[in-house]
C-alpha cells in the first residue's frame, strides 16, 4: 500500500471515478517524491469529502464550496514546497466559484481537483452550474435547459497557472503530476458520471460522448510563470508589526488656558468637501492645548464627498464618558446642506446661540440667532474653520490663537488665508 | 511617565494592542464602521490581506489559523452574516482567532453610519447547538487597549474563534486621551505540540483544549475537521467519542473564557446600573451625576458577555432595582440576563438611532 494511504478500501460507490482521482492522486504524489507530511489534502462537502480518513496527509474537511478559499488560507501562509491540494465537487465549484476564481487570479499555490460529475451526488441528484444543456437530473427529468460553465475557461481567463480537463477514467496521474509540481494555481477538472443518480437518469450514455456532444473539450492549457501570491518566502522570515508605532502621535502640550468650567457643546453643519471635520478637529486640538477633555465625531452621508458634513464637539472640564449631544450650547451652519441636516434640531433648540451664515434664509428657533458672513469672508474652503474662529472671538471658550496655532501641523497650514483671521477691530 | 495627550480614535487603540499582542495577519473587507479598523491595520499588521468577501475573509483567516498565524478581521452585521457558518466551522476545527463585531443600525444594511447595539442575542444563539462562543465586549477608550490581548490570548488558549464586540461611536469618535496610562502590552505566544506521534488534534488529555498544530507541521500529520469527528479528526455520525468531542466545546468555553467587568458599588445603594459597550459611557456620567446629587448607586459594567458570568446574577440579586441600559429597542442584554420574563424589579432603558443619555439612565434610577 502506498505511504499516502492508511487503508486501500475507498469509501465509494462500485464504479465511481472518484475511485480514479485518488488513484490518480496517489500515484501522482509517488512520483513527485514528497511526504505525506508535505502534503495538505483540502476536501469539500460531497461524496469526494469522506476520503479524508484513506489519505495518510494531512486533511482539512471544510464547508461546503469554501475549501478553494480555506486551502488559500492554509498554502498563501506556508513555505514553498508543501503541496496543498484540494478535492472539490462540481456542486462545490459552483457555490464556491468566486473562491476558486480568486484563487486563480492571485495565483496561490494550489491544486485543486474538480470532481465534476454533473449533478448533486449526496443530495439526490440535483444539477448544478456545470451541469450540461441536456443532461438528465432528478428535478430535470427532460433535461438540463441550460448549458454548463466551461470552468477550465474561466479559470485560465482568471489567471490560473495550469489547467486541464480529463475523463475520469483509468489512469491520469500524469496529469496531476504536473499540476501539483506547477508553482501557482493549478487546477483539472475530472468528468464523470455518478453511477447512483447520472447513470439512472441518462441510461446507456458514455462519458465520452456526453463531454464532445456538450462541449467538454478535454486538454492541458498553461501559460508562462508569473508570480505566486505567499506571504512569506520562509517560515524563517520575521513577522514583527510594520511602520510606525500607531501610538506615535505627537502629544498636544498646554499651553493655552480656558475658563470653561463645565461642558459646552458644538455642533458644526455645513457641505462635504469644506472642511468642516477638519475644522472640528482643529477645534478639538485647540481645546486639548487649552487643557480641556474633548470628543469629536463626525456624521455625514455614506457617499462622502457630497451632501452635508456635520461634526459634534464636546469640550469639558471634566473627564467625558458620555459623547453624545442633546442639547448644544453652540450650532454652526455654514451652507445649506448643514442647514438641511441640522434643521430639526435648530427649532427644537430653546437656549444656546446658532451661528448662521449671511447666505441662508433664518430659520425657526428658539435660540439666540447671530448671522456671519463665514463663506464670503474667507471662501467656501475655509468658511468652517474661519466660523469656529468667530465663534471663539465671541465666546472666549477658548483662545482664538489656540485654533490658529492647532492648525499647524495640518495640510492646511501653508494654505490657510492668515490675513482673513485677523483679531476683531484690527 | 509623563502624559502624553493626544486625540484618537478606538480603531487606533485597538489595532496597536492587536499587533502588540501577537496577532500577525489582517484580514479585511471594509464596512462601516469597521473600515478604520482595517485602514489602521493595513499600516501596522505584519501582514494585511484584503478580501474579496466576508466568507473569503474568514475562511483565509481558518486557513492561516490552521496554519499557524494569529488573524484578525473586523466587521459590521452585513459582513458578519456571511461569516457566521465560517465561524461555525472555525469552532467546529478549534482554530484561533479574533473577529472585531462593531455594530450599526439595523435590521439589514440600516444606517451604515449611525451606531447601535443591535447584535447580541445573534451572538448568543451563533454555534448552532446553543454551543457558547466567548464574547467580550470594549466599554470605553482603555478598553480598546485592554481587550485585544485579553481575546487573542483567549483565542489561543481555548483553541476557538473570539468576537470582541465593540459600536461605531465606541471605535469612530475621537477624544481627549493620556497614552501614558496604557499598561505595556504582554504578547500571546502560541505554543505548538511537540510530544510523541501520533497526534491527535482533538484529544485534549487530561484538560479541556487539545495541544495545537500546524496543518503542514513536519513534526506530524494533522487533521482538521467541521463535520462532527473523534478525537483523531476523522469524520463520525454520532458515536460517543465524537460526541464528547462536541459537548467539550461548549465545556471549554464555559470553564476558561475569562471573565472581565467593571463593579463600582456604593454603601447603600439599593439600585445597581447595568451596562456595556457604547452605554458604559451614559451610564457611568449617570451614576456620577446621580451621586453628586446625593442618591447612592452602583454600577456593573460587562466586559465579558458570553457565556454570562454567574457573577453578574450575584451582583444583581443584591439589589431592589436594576437599571439595564442599551442602544436597542429590546432591552438585549436583559433578555439574556432573563429570557423574554423580564423581573418587574429589572427596568430597561433603550433607544434607537441614537445613544442613550444619561438623563434617561437617572431618571429610571430615580423613578418611583
Amino acid at each position: 500500500m502506498s505511504i499516502f494511504l492508511t487503508q486501500p478500501e475507498l469509501p465509494f460507490c462500485k464504479g465511481c471515478g472518484h475511485h480514479h482521482v485518488v488513484r490518480s492522486t496517489v500515484k501522482a504524489l509517488e512520483a513527485i517524491g514528497v511526504r505525506p507530511a508535505d502534503v495538505i489534502l483540502v476536501t469539500d462537502i460531497g461524496c469526494h469529502g469522506i476520503v479524508d480518513g484513506n489519505f495518510a496527509t494531512h486533511t482539512v474537511h471544510g464547508l461546503h464550496g469554501r475549501s478553494v478559499a480555506m486551502a488559500a488560507g492554509i498554502a498563501m501562509g506556508l513555505p514553498p514546497g508543501k503541496k496543498v491540494i484540494v478535492y472539490i465537487g462540481d456542486g462545490g465549484a459552483t457555490i464556491g466559484l468566486q473562491h476558486i476564481l480568486e484563487a486563480a487570479r492571485m495565483n496561490v499555490d494550489l491544486t485543486v481537483v474538480v470532481h465534476n460529475n454533473m449533478l448533486y451526488g449526496m443530495t439526490g441528484g440535483q444539477p448544478s452550474s456545470l451541469t450540461p444543456r441536456g443532461f438528465r437530473t432528478a428535478i430535470t427529468p427532460d433535461g438540463s435547459p441550460l448549458p454548463h460553465h466551461d470552468l477550465c475557461r474561466l479559470v485560465y481567463e482568471a489567471g490560473a497557472s495550469y489547467v486541464a480537463r480529463v475523463l475520469g477514467v483509468g489512469d491520469f496521474s500524469e496529469v496531476l503530476r504536473q499540476a501539483m509540481e506547477i508553482e501557482g494555481f493549478a487546477l483539472v477538472e475530472v468528468l464523470e458520471l455518478c453511477t447512483s443518480y447520472g447513470v439512472k437518469w441518462n441510461p446507456g450514455l458514455r462519458l465520452k460522448a456526453l463531454a464532445e456532444e456538450t462541449g467538454y473539450t478535454l486538454g492541458v492549457w498553461t501559460r508562462s510563470p508569473r508570480p505566486v501570491f505567499r506571504l512569506r518566502a520562509g517560515a524563517e522570515e520575521p513577522l514583527g508589526p510594520r511602520g510606525a508605532g500607531l501610538l506615535d502621535l505627537p502629544p498636544v502640550e498646554v499651553r493655552f488656558s480656558s475658563l470653561l468650567e463645565g461642558r459646552w457643546a458644538l455642533i458644526l453643519s455645513g457641505s462635504a468637501g469644506e472642511g468642516v471635520q477638519q475644522a472640528a478637529e482643529i477645534l478639538a486640538r485647540a481645546a486639548m492645548a487649552a487643557g480641556l477633555h474633548v470628543t469629536k465625531k463626525g456624521s455625514y452621508p455614506v457617499t462622502v464627498g457630497v451632501g452635508f458634513s456635520t461634526a459634534e464637539v464636546i469640550l469639558s472640564r471634566s473627564p467625558i464618558f458620555y459623547h453624545g449631544v442633546h442639547e448644544p450650547d453652540a450650532v454652526v451652519i455654514t451652507s445649506m446642506d448643514g442647514l438641511r441636516n441640522q434643521q430639526g434640531r435648530i427649532r427644537e433648540m430653546q437656549r444656546g446661540i446658532l451661528w448662521l451664515d449671511a447666505s441662508l434664509p433664518v430659520p425657526e428657533t428658539g435660540a439666540e440667532v447671530r448671522i456671519r458672513d463665514f463663506r464670503g469672508h474667507a471662501g467656501a474652503r475655509y468658511a468652517a474653520l474661519y466660523a469656529l474662529w468667530m465663534v471663539l472671538q465671541e465666546t472666549g471658550i477658548l483662545p482664538p490663537e489656540a485654533l490658529l496655532e492647532a492648525v499647524q501641523g495640518t495640510p492646511l497650514a501653508d494654505r490657510i488665508p492668515r490675513e482673513r483671521f485677523a483679531p476683531r477691530g484690527s | 511617565m509623563d502624559t502624553h495627550r493626544v486625540l484618537l480614535d478606538g480603531s487606533r487603540l485597538v489595532v496597536e494592542s492587536c499587533v502588540r499582542a501577537g496577532a500577525n495577519v489582517y484580514v479585511g473587507y471594509p464596512i462601516t464602521p469597521a473600515s478604520l479598523i482595517f485602514s489602521y491595520a493595513s499600516r501596522r499588521f505584519p501582514i494585511a490581506l484584503p478580501a474579496p468577501d466576508e466568507i473569503t475573509a474568514l475562511q483565509w483567516m481558518a486557513g492561516l489559523s490552521a496554519a499557524g498565524y494569529l488573524p484578525v478581521t473586523a466587521t459590521s452585521f452585513p459582513g458578519f452574516a456571511l461569516m457566521v457558518e465560517s465561524i461555525n466551522m472555525a469552532y467546529m476545527m478549534e482554530l484561533p482567532m479574533l473577529i472585531i463585531l462593531v455594530q450599526r443600525l439595523g435590521p439589514s444594511t440600516g444606517t451604515a453610519t449611525a451606531g447601535a447595539q443591535g447584535d447580541l442575542l445573534l451572538l448568543d444563539g451563533l454555534i448552532s447547538g446553543g454551543y457558547p462562543l466567548p464574547v467580550l465586549c470594549i466599554s470605553d477608550l482603555k478598553d480598546c487597549w485592554l481587550l485585544p490581548p485579553v481575546a487573542l490570548r483567549a483565542a489561543v488558549e481555548m483553541r476557538t474563534p473570539v468576537v470582541l464586540l465593540s459600536s461605531k461611536e465606541m471605535v469612530m469618535t475621537q477624544a481627549s486621551f493620556d497614552l501614558s496610562q496604557l499598561p505595556e502590552i504582554e504578547p500571546v505566544r502560541q505554543a505548538f505540540y511537540h510530544g510523541p506521534g501520533p497526534y491527535r488534534p482533538y484529544d485534549p488529555g487530561d484538560g479541556l483544549v487539545p495541544p495545537f498544530l500546524p496543518v503542514g507541521s513536519d513534526h506530524d500529520v494533522v487533521r482538521l475537521n467541521a463535520s462532527t469527528h473523534d478525537r483523531s479528526g476523522l469524520l463520525q455520525h454520532t458515536s460517543e467519542e465524537a460526541m464528547a468531542n462536541t459537548r467539550r466545546l461548549g465545556e471549554k468555553v464555559e470553564a476558561l473564557t475569562p471573565v472581565l467587568y467593571h463593579l463600582d458599588e456604593q454603601e447603600g445603594a439599593r439600585t445597581l446600573v447595568v451596562s456595556y459597550d457604547i452605554t458604559s459611557g451614559a451610564a457611568r456620567e449617570a451614576v456620577k451625576m446621580l451621586r453628586a446629587q446625593g442618591v447612592p448607586v452602583s454600577l456593573l459594567l460587562a466586559r465579558t458577555l458570553l457565556p454570562v458570568p454567574a457573577i453578574y446574577y450575584e451582583v444583581i440579586d443584591r439589589y431592589s432595582r436594576v437599571v439595564i441600559a442599551e442602544e436597542n429597542a429590546q432591552g438585549q442584554f436583559a433578555r439574556l440576563l432573563f429570557g423574554r420574563r423580564i423581573p418587574p424589579n429589572i427596568r430597561l432603558v433603550g433607544a434607537v438611532g441614537r445613544m442613550v443619555r444619561p438623563e434617561e439612565i437617572a431618571r429610571e434610577v430615580l423613578a418611583p
